[in-house]
Parts: C-alpha cells; sequence; structure tokens
C-alpha cells in the first residue's frame, strides 16, 4: 500500500510531463505553463488548507498539554476530526453583517486577507526541483511585497466593522504590522548579502554551496527576523490587534462564521510563510546535510524528501511560535511600538553595518588596503572565487563569518542598543504623557477659575 | 468668547477628540458584568467611571425577611470565589450577637477551612490576573491546585463553590477521618507549585513591564480611599484584621503580614504570593495544635438574639468583610448592612487608571481583585 502510494507520488511528475508532452513533443507550453503549476497549485493549497486546520488543532493540543490538560478529544480519535467539524460549523453558521457596517468593504476585507496570505505560497520552496511552484528571481521581494497587502484587509475589516472595538483593533495592528516589517525588511538583508539573490531556491542553494545554514552567520539577523516575524503575524506576545481581554477580539471583532474563518486562515497561512521565509533564509531551507547523495541517484525520492525536510523545519518553527505563545505574557501597546522602533529596528540596521564591514574585510581586493594590525587576521583567505562568485572558503571563512557574528555583532549591537535606549528613556513617552495631564490639568483650572470669576 | 473656547474639544497632541469607549458590562476582562465608561485619548485614559448594579439581588433587604439561619447562604453568593470567609463573618456577627461561646476545635477547623478558601480565592485571582496580562497558562495551573481545595471543600461541606459551610455557634460535622491528612498533602504540593507560578512570572521581563509602575496607589490615597485587604498592603500599609483584632482563633497562631513597598500592581502580586505561602503555614499550625471536643455550641433551634447592635469583620481574601446586624427581639434581623470588600476597593479603580493606556485598565482590574456579586449584592 504505502510502496503503491510512494511511487504514485514520486512518478506522478514526470507522468504528467511524459503524458503531455507525447503527442505535442515540440510545444511544452501546456505541460511547462498551464497543467503541471495547475496540479502544483491544487495540491499546495490543498494541502496548506488542511494544514492551516490541522495547525489550529496542533496549537490546542499544544496549548493543552502545556497547561495539563487533553485538549480536543471527542471527535474522532484524539480529536483528529475535530478540525473538519469546525470547519463545518463555520460554514453552516450564519452570516452576520452589521447594520451600521459598510456592506461591501464588511465583504471584501477578509477575501483580501486571505487572499494576499495565501499568493505567497506561490514563491516558497517547498522542496528542490519541482517542489517549488514559481521560482521568481525576485523571491523574497515578493513575498514582502505581497503579505503587507495584508495591512489592508485587517485596516479595512476594523473601519467598515463601525464598532470601536474593530477600530482600536485595526489601528493597532496597521501600526504594529507597519513596525515590525520595516525591521523584518531590514533584518533579511544580511543574509541576501551572503545569498547574493533574491531568488527563494537562490538562497537555499548558495546555502548548500557556502556548506552553512546562514543562521550560523547571521545570528542577529535571525533574532530580529523571528521577532519581527511574531510582531507581523500578530502572535504573542505581540498579540495585541486580537488582545482578548482588552479589545474582546481586535478587528474582527464583529466578524463571524466563514468570514471569520477566512481571518483566522490568513492568520495561520501567514504564520506558515514568515516560518518559511525563516527557514529558508537562516536553517538552509529544504537541504540537509547529506541528502545531496542521492540528488543524482533518485531525483524524485530527493525532491520528495527535501518537501519532508523543509516542512520539519518550518513544524519546528510553528511550534516554537506555539511554546512562546502559551509561556509569556502580552506586551502593551507602546512597549511593542518601543520594542519595534528602539530594538529591531536599529538592530537590523546595525546588523546591516555589521555584516558588511566583515564581509568587505574578508574580501580578497581589500587585503592590500588594510593596516598592518589588521592584515594579521586576513593571512588566511576568508573568500574564494566559485564560477565567478565569492564565496566564504570551506573552514576558515565559515569559522571567520561564524566568530564575528556570534562573538562581536551580537553583543555589541546589544550593548549599544541598550546604552542608547537607556538614554533615550528621558525622552519616552510616559513622560509627555504626564506632561500633556499637567498641562491639561493647568487649563481646566485656568477655565473653571473663568467661570467662576465670571 | 469664554464658550468657544469651552465647548472646544480638549487639546490633545494632534488636536485629536477624544473617544468615549464602553468597556462591558459584557466583556473578557471585566471579571463579570461592570461596566467601566472609559474617555480615550488615542489609548490613554483621561476620565473613567464605573456604572455597576448589573447584578444587584438586593440581598440586604431579603435579610430582614429571612431568619438567622436563612440568610447564611445567602453569603455565600456575595464573594462566590471566597464563600466559606463569607460565613465566617455572618456565622460570627450572629454568635457576636448571641454572645455564644464556639468550641475550639470549631474555631481551629473554621481557621483551617477559610485560610484553604484564601488560598483558592488568590489562586483565582493569579490565574484572572495573568490572563488579562496575557499569560494563559497560569490559569489552568491554578485551576489545577484550587481544584484540590475545592475536592477537600466537597468532602467537608457537601458543595464546592458556595459552601454553606458554617453554622451559627460552630460546624455542622466534625471533620472527616482523612480530612487532616488530605490538607497535609495539599500543604505539601503547595509550596513548589506557587514556585511554579513564580518561575512563570516573577521575573519575566514582560510581567514586569505590565506591572511594574502600573496603577500605584501611595499608602495615604489607600487609606483615605478606605481601602482593606491586598490593595492597601501593598502600598505598605501593615494592617490585617486578623492580627488587628484577632477573631476566631488566629490569635494562637504565629504569622507574617506580607506588605508591598511602592503600592504597584507588582507589589500586590508579591504581597497575594506572599499571603498564600502565610496562608499554608497557618493552616499547617491549625491543624497540628487541633484540640479534640464538640464542634457545636449550644444553641437554640429558633434564635433570637436580644436587642441589639454589632458590627463584626474578618480579613477575607479581598480585603475587610464586615457587617452590621441590629435585632429588635425577634427571629429576623432588623437590618442587615454589609460591609463589601471589592466595591470599596473598586473605588481605587478611577485614581489607579488615569493617565494608564486601555490595557493597563485591563491590568488593574485585575489587581484590584473584585467579584461582581459582592460589589452589587
Amino acid at each position: 500500500m504505502t510502496a503503491i502510494l510512494s511511487t504514485l507520488l514520486l512518478v506522478a511528475p514526470q507522468w504528467v510531463r511524459e503524458y503531455l508532452t507525447k503527442e505535442k513533443q515540440p510545444n511544452v507550453f501546456w505541460s511547462e505553463y498551464i497543467v503541471w503549476p495547475l496540479i502544483q497549485i491544487i495540491v499546495v493549497l490543498f494541502i496548506i488548507l488542511t494544514l492551516v486546520a490541522y495547525l489550529v488543532y496542533l496549537e490546542r493540543k499544544v496549548s493543552a498539554f502545556m497547561q495539563a490538560r487533553l485538549g480536543p478529544m471527542r471527535v474522532g480519535p484524539w480529536g483528529l476530526l475535530q478540525p473538519a467539524a469546525d470547519g463545518l460549523k463555520l460554514l453552516l453558521k450564519e452570516d452576520i453583517i452589521p447594520i451600521k457596517a459598510d456592506k461591501a468593504i464588511f465583504q471584501l476585507a477578509p477575501i483580501i486577507a486571505v487572499v494576499a496570505a495565501l499568493v505567497v505560497l506561490a514563491v516558497v520552496p517547498w522542496g528542490a526541483g519541482w517542489g517549488t511552484i514559481a521560482n521568481v528571481n525576485i523571491g523574497l521581494l515578493f513575498i514582502l511585497a505581497v503579505s503587507s497587502v495584508a495591512v489592508l484587509g485587517l485596516v479595512l475589516a476594523g473601519w467598515s466593522s463601525n464598532s470601536k472595538y474593530s477600530l482600536l483593533g485595526a489601528l493597532r495592528s496597521s501600526a504594529q504590522m507597519l513596525s515590525y516589517e520595516i525591521g523584518m525588511g531590514l533584518s533579511i538583508i544580511g543574509a541576501l548579502m551572503f545569498a547574493r539573490t533574491l531568488s527563494m531556491n537562490g538562497i537555499v542553494e548558495a546555502q548548500r554551496a557556502d556548506g552553512v545554514w546562514y543562521f550560523f552567520f547571521q545570528p542577529l539577523g535571525f533574532l530580529v527576523y523571528v521577532i519581527c516575524a511574531l510582531g507581523e503575524t500578530n502572535r504573542a506576545p505581540f498579540d495585541l490587534p486580537e488582545a482578548e481581554s482588552e479589545l474582546v477580539a481586535g478587528y474582527h471583532t464583529e466578524y463571524s462564521g466563514f468570514r471569520w474563518a477566512l481571518f483566522f486562515m490568513a492568520e495561520y497561512t501567514a504564520m506558515i510563510v514568515t516560518s518559511s521565509i525563516a527557514v529558508t533564509l537562516y536553517l538552509g531551507g529544504w537541504s540537509f546535510p547529506g541528502l545531496s547523495l542521492i540528488e543524482k541517484s533518485s531525483p524524485n525520492l530527493f525532491v520528495f524528501l527535501s518537501i519532508v525536510i523543509f516542512a520539519t523545519k518550518v513544524m519546528v518553527l510553528i511550534y516554537a511560535f506555539m511554546w512562546i505563545r502559551w509561556t509569556w505574557p502580552r506586551y502593551r501597546y507602546d512597549q511593542l511600538m518601543e520594542i519595534g522602533w528602539k530594538w529591531m529596528i536599529p538592530a537590523g540596521l546595525a546588523n546591516i553595518v555589521m555584516t558588511a564591514i566583515w564581509y568587505v574585510l574578508a574580501l580578497p581586493s581589500t587585503k592590500a588596503s588594510l593596516p598592518d594590525f589588521l592584515k594579521f587576521f586576513l593571512r588566511f583567505n576568508f573568500m574564494k572565487d566559485v564560477s565567478g562568485r565569492l564565496v566564504p572558503t570551506q573552514w576558515a571563512g565559515v569559522i571567520y563569518f561564524v566568530a564575528t557574528g556570534f562573538l562581536i555583532t551580537v553583543p555589541m549591537v546589544w550593548a549599544l542598543l541598550a546604552a542608547i535606549n537607556r538614554r533615550s528613556n528621558d525622552f519616552n513617552l510616559d513622560e509627555q504623557r504626564q506632561l500633556q495631564f499637567k498641562l491639561r490639568r493647568e487649563r481646566l483650572k485656568k477655565m473653571e477659575n473663568a467661570e467662576a470669576a465670571e | 468668547m469664554q464658550s468657544q473656547e469651552a465647548i472646544k474639544p480638549h487639546e490633545t497632541l494632534l488636536d485629536a477628540e477624544e473617544m468615549v469607549l464602553n468597556m462591558g458590562p459584557q466583556h473578557p476582562s471585566t471579571h463579570g458584568v461592570l461596566r467601566v465608561i472609559l474617555k480615550l485619548d488615542g489609548e490613554t485614559v483621561t476620565d473613567l467611571d464605573c456604572d455597576i448594579g448589573y447584578l444587584h439581588r438586593g440581598v440586604e433587604k431579603i435579610a430582614e425577611h429571612d431568619t438567622y439561619q436563612m440568610i447564611t447562604p445567602y453569603w455565600d453568593r456575595l464573594d462566590y470565589v471566597a464563600a466559606v470567609s463569607n460565613d465566617l463573618c455572618y456565622v460570627e456577627g450572629v454568635e457576636k450577637l448571641l454572645q455564644v461561646e464556639v468550641p475550639r476545635r470549631a474555631q481551629y477547623l473554621r481557621v483551617a477551612l477559610t485560610e484553604l478558601q484564601r488560598i483558592a480565592s488568590h489562586l483565582l485571582w493569579l490565574g484572572t490576573h495573568a490572563i488579562d496580562i496575557g499569560a494563559v497558562t497560569v490559569l489552568l495551573y491554578c485551576f489545577r491546585e484550587r481544584e484540590e481545595i475545592l475536592k477537600i471543600f466537597e468532602d467537608f461541606i457537601g458543595a464546592r463553590l458556595t459552601a454553606h459551610a458554617f453554622r451559627i455557634g460552630g460546624l455542622q460535622w466534625d471533620a472527616y477521618p482523612e480530612f487532616v491528612d488530605r490538607v497535609k498533602e495539599f500543604l505539601k504540593m503547595m509550596p513548589t507549585r506557587i514556585d511554579e507560578y513564580e518561575t512563570l512570572l516573577n521575573s519575566n521581563r514582560i510581567w514586569l513591564s505590565r506591572t511594574v509602575g502600573i496603577g500605584v496607589l501611595s499608602a495615604e490615597d489607600a487609606i483615605n480611599l478606605s481601602l482593606t485587604g491586598p490593595v492597601l498592603r501593598g502600598s505598605g500599609v501593615k494592617y490585617d484584621i486578623r492580627k488587628a483584632q484577632p477573631y476566631a482563633a488566629y490569635a494562637d497562631f504565629d504569622f507574617e503580614i506580607p506588605v508591598g513597598e511602592n503600592g504597584d500592581t507588582y507589589d500586590r502580586y508579591l504581597c497575594r504570593m506572599a499571603e498564600m505561602r502565610q496562608s499554608l503555614s497557618i493552616i499547617e499550625q491549625a491543624l497540628d495544635g487541633l484540640p479534640e471536643g464538640p464542634v457545636m455550641a449550644k444553641v437554640p433551634k429558633i434564635i433570637k438574639p436580644p436587642v441589639g447592635e454589632i458590627y463584626h469583620s474578618i480579613e477575607a481574601p479581598k480585603g475587610e468583610i464586615g457587617v452590621y446586624l441590629v435585632s429588635d427581639g425577634t427571629g429576623k434581623p432588623y437590618r442587615m448592612r454589609i460591609r463589601p470588600p471589592s466595591y470599596i476597593n473598586l473605588q481605587a479603580l478611577k485614581k489607579m487608571s488615569i493617565g494608564h493606556l486601555v490595557a493597563d485598565v485591563v491590568a488593574i482590574i485585575g489587581t484590584i481583585d473584585i467579584v461582581l456579586g459582592e460589589v452589587d449584592r
């Protein structure tokens, strides 16, 4: 049974190509650009949407086990059919649109949110070869651009609901997502310097060529990225837009039934996407030590295994997200902004500068113009030219970049930001607020006095 | 010219208008049916008003039509997460009116049960307070331990939540044979569990940034607002009725009164955590020195206290709960007045919240530890 299934699974792509190209030998347009991508899209959408449903189940189970409970147990064995029951329930629910809501926008908002989340899946490198739907050469840029459209969905949802809680939730989420997007964009540039490409598959290939996952070159970048990803996907401890204890449910307070499910779906898909980017950029994507041994001998098995490896890495990261969510309290809105603007964005910028310095110092061409005391470090060859592109040499270069990243960049940026932020506390929100209240009290008193005088 | 100035909305940083937000009565973190009307400048609270009474049952009026024994169950439903403590207040009040001497054994058992109830109440407070701030898991841990206490109650009293634990004159039943062992088992387990909560919260950066310096109340303000309980002690005032006017058998036991320093949410949190540990030690002392003897004093079947009036108050988990009873010599009280700690502590909300953000209001409601059953009566 398993054998048949795996044979089918592994032979399928080849079979489709052969079947479609057999009769129209010269024209591969249909097979290459229409039929095969369509199959991929359907499969990916099917898997992702199922995965999203089961991520909810997983979240419930993980949280339950952390909280000394059992979680869903009633529908199916161990509650495995719970997602199906939930989905059915949501579909059958009454479709409520508040009377005072802006109907068209109210209906449009969840669609924007979910589409923005799903479109991104096209360029995520799920695996090697046919494991990727579209290998776009600006893949990463595409992901960042499209996923930022999701903010629009949330803002529109909050605005059109015509409810104060929704509005506050939308205000929060738009400010939060925009701020954290900047930090996120800055943090990935360091890794891109090593990858020298924006293509998602290219980044994975670059890590295979360098022989090291970029997490080891970019510890600070990874840290900033993961924190910003938590903020960007509205996960705890940054889940303010839907802070249940304050804003009931944030921007989707007025939504119910399937429209609400769309927001939920968008949130979990965004979680998968951000984890996928983290895995691709920093954790070697679908590659794994030793996997290239079977690349030549059985290409389909290779692709299949690469997909499994990618999925495993993504799930580990998502598990970490859940772990964080069920352990930590929530930040307050101003604290969240402080972290975004005072820590994440400067750290992202500093990471770019530091990475650039280490990179330039390691370049062979820099050697000649360096002062003597630095030349000592450059007796080794840190970079080598491999078919037109410079890559870190296998051990000297790798050790150099790992050491500079972990031992110098991280502590230095940390110390620097801590020093700066301690000074900047003089100008923080709290004092401004106090001053504002003082002024207002004085003004009110003056007005009262004037009234009394009259 | 003057009036035009007055009509203009209060100026803010960006000349934006203020927004009025209704928090509650149906809101996840108002701990019941409390309605808080917030005036917001952005997300900063500039003014606040509480609308209460959604849960008003008229307990004080009902009491005027019931015999003294019939009133006790109503007290269970005041602060329904600390029913045993409420019972103690009323029952001791009537005993004071009747001038009945309660047997020692009953007094010791009353102390043990009341302190167990204090732990249970503080556990519920900790869980809901943490969930308001976003730490969901603490709630479930707290409920795990609270469940043990409720099981002990169930076997002793027969009910879990609204226990009707005490009778006028003592206890209805003596402790069941395994009671002491089971409580001792709980006492052995509980300190490690409190450590567990503290590991999750005490030094958690997010928890600190959400509680330190939030809802600061000076000792002077706290006294002027006539606050009691942990809210008062968190501000550094060492006042606890168990020490100040010992009731039941508290004079026999040796315990500390934990106080805070800064009067902020974090200090009140530390205060309550320390109180739980103190309660454990009190229970241990009560069980170790448990005297033998009857658990019920001689009380007439029909209670007709002599004409007179008394005020009796005890240290409930939330503060001073008091009863003022006026007897006209008949079988029903002429007047019963309740001093509810939650209601009086809630008055500090405005003072504590103004200038903070909406998220802090939620934390402050949590730290005051209100139960609407008691606020509205």
